[in-house]
C-alpha cells in the first residue's frame, strides 16, 4: 500500500469561529500525483494550499504532509504565491528573487556558486535566462508571474504548489507553463490553483473541488453538471480550448 | 565659506564639529536602516518608536534629579525605552491583526505623554523642545563613538544577513517557507531602527526622525536598482542634507534640525518630479 505525499483528515478551519472556511476535508495527495484546485473565490482555495504550507493551522483534524506536520516539511515544497501582492517597485533584480529559494541552506544566508546556477536553470526553464539581471520592477506581468514559478522551481523539493499562475499569463505562455508542468509531474507533485475550470484542468489527473466542502474527481469527469454542483447554482461556462461544440466558438 | 571652516575647527566651539562629525557618521546608519523601512514600509512603526523614546528621556532626567541616580542619563532611558518598544512592536505586528494601527497609536501618544509627565515631575526648568526638534549642542564626544560603534553593528549584522533580509521586505511568507526565522529577523530590524532612532534624535529631535529616516531612502529607492545601491545613495543623500543643513543653520542663525529636514524634504519632492520626467 503507498503512502499519501498529502493525507488530509476530517480537517476544519476558520478564520473567525462564525465563518468556517472549510470544513470536514479529508483529501489524499499521492505521490506524481497532479490536480487542479478549483471552486469560487473565497471558497477556500488558498486557505487549503496554506495549511498544506504550515501557514495556518486546522482548528480541528489532522494534516500530515510525508507523515510529518506541514512545518517541518515545508522545505520540500515549492511555492508560487499569488502574484498580486507584490510592490511593484521594489528594487530588486529577477535572479534575486529567484534566489531567494535557496536561502534556507545556511544560517547567514548566503549563496553559494551552486544556489546561483540552481537560479538560472530555472530562470532558463521558464525561458527568462537573459532577463535574469533585470530589474523585477521593470519585467511584465506576465513575465513576473515566470520569475515566481522559476523561484519554486528553484526550490527543489518534491511537491509543486502553484496559487492562480495563469491569471496574469496570455494564452501562449499559459500553454508553455502547463507544458512544463506536465514534464515536472513525471518527478514531482504538481497542485495547480485556479479559479476557473476549462483549458488548463484538462492538464490533470483530478480535480479537487474547494468550496467550503472538497471533492475530488478524475479529470474525465468534468462535466457542466459538476461544475454547476461545485460552484453552486445559475452558471455559464465559457470554454476556450478550441475543442467545443460545433456550433462554432472561435476567437482567433 | 572661510567663516564656517574657521568655526568648525576652533577649539573653543567643538559643538559644531561633533555635530558634523556625529551627523555623518550617523548617516551610514540611517541610510542603510532608512532603506529598510521604506522597503518594509514601517515608517509608522519606526514614528512610533521614535515618541515612546521621550518616556524614556523623561524617566532619565526624573530618576537623576529625583531619585538621584546620577549615572542613569535621559540616553540610557532613550536606549531602554527605544528597545522595548521594538519589542512590543514586534509582537504587536504578529499577534493584533486588523488592530495593529491602533495599538500603534496608542503607543506612539501614550510614550509621548508619560515622557512629558516625568519631565513636568522634575524640578527645576528643563525645556523638552531640544528632545522634540534636536539640538546639536547636546552632542558630546562620547556620542561620537557610540554612533560608531553602531555603524559598526550595523554593518556587520548587514553584511551577514542581507539576503535574508532581503527576502524578508520582499516577501515574508516566501521567507518563511524557506526555513528563514522571520520573527527573529523582524526583531532584529525593529532594534537596529530603535537604536538608529535613538542617535538621530539628538540631531532632528522625537518629532522629525522618520523625515530624516525615511527620505534619503526614498529618494534613492526612485533611483536604485538594488537594496545596495539604495543604501549606498540614501546614506550620501544624507550625508549631504545634514552638512548643508548644519552649514546652512550655522550662516542663517536658524534651528539646525529643521532646516536639516526642510533641504531633504525639498530634495525628496525634486526627485520625485525628476523620477516622473524620466518615466514618462
Amino acid at each position: 500500500m503507498k503512502q499519501a505525499a498529502i493525507a488530509i483528515r476530517d480537517l476544519s478551519f476558520a478564520y473567525s469561529s462564525d465563518m468556517p472556511v472549510l470544513t470536514n476535508v479529508c483529501l489524499d495527495v499521492w505521490p506524481l500525483d497532479s490536480a487542479c484546485i478549483v471552486g469560487p473565490n473565497g471558497g477556500g482555495k488558498t486557505t487549503l494550499v496554506k495549511l498544506m504550507l504550515g501557514l495556518l493551522t486546522p482548528n480541528s483534524g489532522s494534516i500530515r504532509v510525508y507523515g510529518q506536520a506541514p512545518v517541518e516539511t515545508r522545505t520540500r515544497i515549492g511555492y508560487v504565491p499569488q502574484y498580486a501582492r507584490y510592490d511593484a517597485c521594489f528594487p530588486i533584480s529577477a535572479l534575486e528573487v529567484v534566489c531567494m529559494a535557496r536561502l534556507g541552506s545556511n544560517f547567514s544566508g548566503k549563496y553559494s556558486k551552486k544556489d546561483k546556477q540552481l537560479a538560472l536553470e530555472a530562470l532558463a526553464a521558464v525561458q527568462l535566462a537573459d532577463l535574469a539581471k533585470r530589474p523585477f520592477a521593470a519585467l511584465s506581468g506576465g513575465q513576473r508571474q515566470r520569475v515566481l514559478i522559476a523561484r519554486a522551481l528553484a526550490s527543489g523539493g518534491d511537491i509543486l504548489i502553484l496559487d492562480e499562475p495563469t491569471a496574469s499569463l496570455d494564452r501562449a505562455s499559459e500553454q508553455q507553463l502547463l507544458t512544463l508542468l506536465t514534464e515536472l509531474n513525471q518527478q514531482m507533485i504538481v497542485l495547480m490553483v485556479t479559479h476557473e475550470v476549462g483549458f488548463s484542468s484538462t492538464f490533470f489527473k483530478r480535480i479537487i473541488c474547494v468550496n467550503n466542502k472538497v471533492y475530488v474527481h478524475p479529470t474525465s469527469e468534468l462535466t457542466g453538471e459538476l461544475i454547476q454542483e461545485m460552484y453552486g447554482g445559475d452558471l455559464r461556462m465559457i470554454r476556450h480550448d478550441h475543442r467545443c461544440a460545433p456550433e462554432g466558438h472561435e476567437h482567433d | 565659506m572661510t567663516e564656517l571652516l574657521a568655526a568648525l575647527t576652533d577649539p573653543d566651539l567643538p559643538f559644531l564639529r561633533y555635530g558634523l562629525l556625529v551627523g555623518l557618521l550617523a548617516s551610514i546608519s540611517f541610510g542603510i536602516i532608512g532603506t529598510f523601512v521604506v522597503v518594509r514600509r514601517i515608517s509608522y512603526l519606526a514614528g512610533a518608536i521614535s515618541h515612546c523614546i521621550l518616556a524614556g528621556i523623561g524617566c532619565g532626567l526624573y530618576l537623576q534629579t529625583v531619585a538621584g541616580i546620577s549615572w542613569f542619563t535621559p540616553m540610557h532611558g532613550a536606549i531602554i525605552v527605544a528597545l522595548l518598544s521594538a519589542v512590543i512592536l514586534a509582537q504587536v505586528s504578529r499577534h493584533a491583526g486588523q488592530r495593529e494601527d491602533s495599538i500603534i497609536g496608542a503607543l506612539w501618544a501614550g510614550g509621548m505623554s508619560l515622557g512629558y509627565l516625568f519631565i513636568a515631575k522634575t524640578p527645576g526648568y528643563f525645556d523638552p523642545m531640544s528632545y522634540l526638534f534636536g539640538n546639536i549642542l547636546l552632542i558630546s564626544r562620547q556620542d561620537i563613538y557610540f554612533v560608531a560603534g553602531l555603524d559598526v553593528v550595523i554593518l556587520a549584522v548587514v553584511c551577514i544577513f542581507y539576503n535574508k533580509l532581503l527576502a524578508l521586505c520582499f516577501d515574508e511568507e516566501y521567507s518563511q517557507l524557506r526555513g528563514v526565522h522571520t520573527q527573529w529577523l523582524h526583531l532584529l530590524l525593529l532594534c537596529l531602527t530603535a537604536l538608529t532612532i535613538v542617535l538621530l534624535i539628538r540631531i532632528v529631535g522625537i518629532i522629525m526622525v522618520i523625515a530624516l529616516l525615511t527620505l534619503p531612502a526614498a529618494i534613492a529607492g526612485s533611483f536604485a536598482v538594488s537594496i545596495r545601491q539604495m543604501m549606498l545613495l540614501a546614506t550620501a543623500v544624507c550625508a549631504l542634507c545634514i552638512t548643508l543643513g548644519l552649514g546652512a543653520s550655522f550662516y542663517l542663525n536658524l534651528p539646525s534640525g529643521s532646516v536639516i529636514i526642510l533641504i531633504a524634504t525639498g530634495m525628496y519632492l525634486l526627485s520625485l518630479g525628476l523620477s516622473r520626467q524620466s518615466s514618462s
